[in-house]
């Protein structure tokens, strides 16, 4: 007897993987993402681990989750509360259980519901054995475990790699729920495991097993179509924000013909950076790790000194620790780029959790006056130019620049419009030459940009000596005048006004005057133009502008802020973006803040932007 | 190739005023270097000096050279940095005992680990000059300063020890009144091909005067002091006539001419680790004299030739993507039309 399937076409679903840091639920939503993506979906993706490599198994410390949204309308947010749970066992179950919408569906790994499991989850009884959990949602107990064991029988590899392959059974259910192709996942599992055919096999059949299983099982009777979605016309491909960051910088290369020398310390969330920098030797790309975050961004600078772009990656903690040298590049107005993913702080903090709560380390934590440009990708296909820019603007200028991304965009995806680097600004390299020698002056500038002369060890007649004293003006040489000292900070801090005139016009989504403007910086980008989409959609008159430049800001901003009756600013953080805000334009803007670890979620910026219409 | 002119010590000189206090040991090291540089450099405009901060580290001012006066402690890594960018350049690395060993102590011994291409010159003075007086981590136990009125409580480190201790490849000590000794290791060190550590005892006339006077006082220094060179016995004394004899492994102090012979006086093998090992343990005292000298000298491949290797090894890889647009169209993609 067959069974009747029924299709639902619905516009958007937000499935949420959970399972145990060893059960490889990253692995179940990349793929998730990467078949989504392929089949033309709009989505964003939101990982989330423990700091812990591995954490006991089985307990409430060690659960990991991939949550992917995705859409046949634009999206901009990973979703808040998912559609759909999977649980792969009971302590993935308690974490995230609190999450899943009402009425949801729950599909869990039944045989890691073991006494010792549920024990160390902390349940006395089994909720799957009980009604606790049926009442409430579309359940279904998949004995996921004895499934692959079943499929993967006649195969010779140890028990425990076919146990392993219960993520990809996972996996198979959800594909045939949402009616996604299986050929991507195998054709990737045939170049991830090449020399592994075992291995290989039993991946391929635990995937069908799951897909089998909801293909025949009788409690689905349900199969939901989420059709492409409309993007603009073009070449797409699936993007986070580690990818995008360093194609930025090899863009850069490549247009300007310059050298880039990477130097960096490995720290959570940055490493992968490193790791994806590290392979593009062929590129010309030099990568250094350096014995700490000091003399990472030190060996960047060296670099840069010597005519390479020095690059370098951290997080709060270790960019606390490259301070020193952000001065030093200040003083010596070499190029630079900083990238800080940001994470939860301070201290350690939460590694592995995201938070926009460095945007005053950004801007002003350094001794005395010392201006850095500061830009901020807001989608994590976004920080291709935000990288790029940052290495133009580092060498156009003579400055360290910091590029402020964070954890939920470097380890975030969605479909992304591949550039054409042709496109992009042109980024000239104009190194002092042997000819220039006679009217040499190491602090001899550009009118217009004020950017001194990038002169270079090697370059003959044009020895001179720089370092962190203060510079006479034009000549370079060490001088404590008081007047002198004056200037050069006023130079100093102009040159990084300046480059407001590189910030193109800040485009307002939605009502161009109104109640209230949403103004999100970085990654409160999608969230906010989430959070704006549905206001509109209610005849709400709301504005969003999306800052990427936090220093300097965008020159037609104190314009904008005066065309609504309030200015909203969410961010994840205590309200750092708002007091520069009230502080440059003497704006009383309200703030919405949260610090969980996550990003904001569109729900809360519309429901406080209501009551502020009622306020 | 035409013939460059010929460098001279005023080709060296900046036009910067040397702001050392009077009397300082380090006017006799930038002029020891300005005159040997014309010797060994004939591209002035490849020669940088990077320093961090301390009195020492004032030093890239006054060569007409290019120089980077960086952070306290931090000049290794600028160092290292400019040296991965453009392997083609002779840097030159100005520290102190402070600089070089406290603040700087982590990235000085991973420099010489790596074994990057450049010179290290550590000015050992014993004290910290600049912050005027307080003891430094090569000051004597006991060493009463500013900081420490009852006496230091640190115990000191053995720089070459040290450096040694990091896999130095290259561990020279020398002393700021001994020119031409001074000459010499300036000279090897650029000879050599890796971090070349050059330690340079150094009098603070002001903190602490006199801190190397057993090594530099006419009536005792030839007692006091060994200079070592590849491939001769170590003798020293007023009459020459003293040297290092090993006893198995321990090595003695003996009088050549009855019981021993000059044929029984160790001979200095810069490649033996275990010489170099056990002339680093020597400092001047009753029982040993301070090796002055290369102490320990082979060759070993430098960071940056390794990387210049790993570089072009990777180039030839023609499998896989050939660009940054490759790279951008990797992957799966799909169109939207």
């Amino acid at each position: 007897m067959t069974k009747s399937v029924s299709n639902k076409t619905i516009d958007n679903v937000t499935i949420r993987f959970a399972g145990d840091s060893g059960d490889g639920m990253q692995l179940s939503g990349g793929r998730f993402t990467q078949t989504s993506a392929v089949v033309g979906n709009d989505l964003s993706t939101l990982p989330d681990f423990p700091a812990e490599i591995r954490a006991p198994a089985g307990s409430l410390a060690g659960v990991s989750s991939y949550q992917i949204h995705f859409s046949s309308q634009e999206i901009h947010t990973p979703g808040e509360r998912p559609d759909v749970l999977v649980a792969m066992n009971p302590a993935a179950l308690k974490v995230h259980l609190k999450d899943l919408i009402p009425g949801g569906t729950l599909i869990v790994n039944k045989n890691a519901f073991t006494k010792k499991n549920l024990s160390l989850a902390g349940y006395d009884s089994d909720p799957t054995e009980d009604d606790s959990l049926v009442d409430y949602y579309a359940t279904h107990f998949i004995e996921m475990g004895k499934l692959v064991t079943l499929a993967c029988e006649d195969i010779d590899i140890p028990s425990k790699m076919v146990d392993r392959t219960k993520n990809l059974c996972a996996l198979g259910v959800l594909f045939w729920m949402y009616d996604r192709p299986l050929e991507p996942t195998i054709d990737w599992l045939n170049q991830k495991f090449k020399s592994k055919p075992d291995i290989i096999e039993a991946n391929v059949r635990a995937l069908n097993a799951g897909y089998n299983y909801g293909d025949t099982a009788e409690i689905f009777t349900t199969k939901y179509i989420v059709e492409k979605a409309k993007l603009p016309a073009g070449k797409y491909r699936n993007m986070n924000g580690t990818l995008a960051s360093c194609l930025g910088i090899l863009t850069a290369a490549e247009k300007s013909n310059l050298d880039i020398t990477f130097a960096g310390y490995p720290i959570t969330p940055a490493s992968n950076i490193l790791h994806t920098l590290s392979n593009w030797k062929k590129f010309g790309i030099k990568t250094y790790q350096a014995e700490d975050e000091i003399a990472g961004i030190g060996a960047a600078l060296g670099a840069s000194y010597g005519g390479s772009l020095g690059i370098t990656a951290s997080s709060g903690p270790g960019i606390a620790l490259k301070t020193e040298f952000m001065g030093l590049a200040i003083m010596t107005e070499l190029p630079l780029v900083i990238i800080n993913v940001q994470r939860g702080g301070p201290s350690t903090g939460l590694p592995t959790k995201t938070e926009q709560s460095d945007l005053f380390q950004a801007v002003y934590g350094r001794n005395g006056e010392a201006p850095i440009p500061v830009l901020a990708p807001t989608t994590p296909g976004d920080c291709y130019h935000a990288a790029y820019e940052a290495c133009r603007i580092a060498v156009k200028y003579m400055t360290p620049v910091m590029v402020l991304s964070d954890g939920y965009l470097v380890n975030g995806s969605e479909p992304w419009l591949i550039p054409n680097p042709d496109d992009l600004q042109s980024f000239n390299v104009d190194f002092a030459k042997e000819e220039d020698a006679e009217d040499f002056l190491p602090y001899k500038r550009n009118p217009e940009t004020l950017a001194r002369s990038w002169a270079i060890p090697g370059t003959k007649g044009l020895e001179h000596r720089i370092g962190g004293l203060e510079k006479q003006d034009i000549t370079g040489n060490v001088n404590y005048d008081s007047d002198n000292h004056q200037k050069m900070v006023e130079i100093r801090d102009q040159k990084v006004a300046n480059i407001a005139n590189e910030i193109p016009p800040t485009e307002i989504f939605g009502e161009s005057k109104g109640d209230v403007l949403i103004l999100s910086w970085g990654s409160g980008h999608g969230a906010s133009r989430a959070a704006t989409e549905s206001l509109l959609s209610e005849n709400i008159k709301v504005g969003h502008a999306s800052i990427k430049w936090i220093s300097p800001l965008p020159g037609d901003l104190g314009t904008i802020l005066k065309n609504y009756k309030k200015v909203l600013i969410p961010e994840v953080n205590t309200g750092q973006f708002r007091q520069i805000i009230r502080a440059e334009y003497l704006v009383d803007a309200i703030g919405l803040n949260e610090v969980q670890g996550k990003p904001l979620g569109a729900s809360k910026i519309v429901e406080k932007v209501k009551d502020l219409m009622d306020g | 190739m035409a013939d460059k002119p010929v460098l001279k010590k005023k080709d060296f000189e900046s036009d910067q005023a040397v702001r050392w206090c009077p009397g300082c040991g380090d006017y006799a090291i930038l002029a020891q270097t300005q005159k040997v540089f014309p010797e060994i450099i004939t591209d002035k405009e490849k020669v940088v000096f990077v320093s961090g901060i301390g009195c020492s580290s004032r030093f890239p001012y006054y060569m007409n050279t290019y120089g980077f006066h960086t952070i306290h402690g931090r000049a290794p890594t600028v160092a290292s940095g400019l040296k991965i960018a453009n392997p083609d350049l002779s840097v030159w690395l100005v520290t102190g005992d402070g600089d070089g060993f406290s603040i700087g102590g982590n990235h000085m011994i991973h420099l010489l680990r790596r074994n990057i291409n450049l010179n290290v010159m550590l000015f050992n003075n014993r004290i910290y000059g600049l912050t005027k007086g307080q003891y430094s981590p090569t000051s004597e136990q006991g060493k009463v300063t500013y900081s420490t009125p009852m006496g230091s409580l640190d115990y000191p480190f053995n720089p070459t020890k040290l450096a040694l201790g990091a896999k130095g490849a290259f561990v020279a000590k020398t002393i700021d009144r001994d020119l031409k000794h001074l000459q010499s290791m300036i000279k090897r060190a650029n000879d050599h091909r890796g971090t070349s550590f050059i330690e340079i005892y150094q009098n603070c006339n002001i903190f602490n005067d006199g801190a190397f006077s057993e090594l530099t006082d006419k009536d005792i220094k030839s007692d006091r002091v060994v200079k070592v060179e590849h491939g001769e016995p170590m003798i020293f004394g007023a009459e020459n006539n003293k040297g290092i004899y090993l006893d198995g492994t321990t090595p003695k102090v003996v009088t050549v001419g009855e019981e021993f012979s000059i044929d029984d006086i160790l001979v200095h093998d810069e490649t033996d680790a275990f010489i170099g090992d056990m002339l680093s343990n020597f400092t001047a005292s009753d029982t040993f004299p301070e090796p002055l000298g290369v102490l320990y000298c082979v060759e070993r491949p430098t960071y940056d030739d390794l990387m210049v290797d790993q570089m072009n090894e990777a180039n030839k890889n023609t499998k896989g993507p050939k660009s940054v647009n490759d790279l951008l169209n990797a992957g799966d993609t799909w169109e939207v039309k």
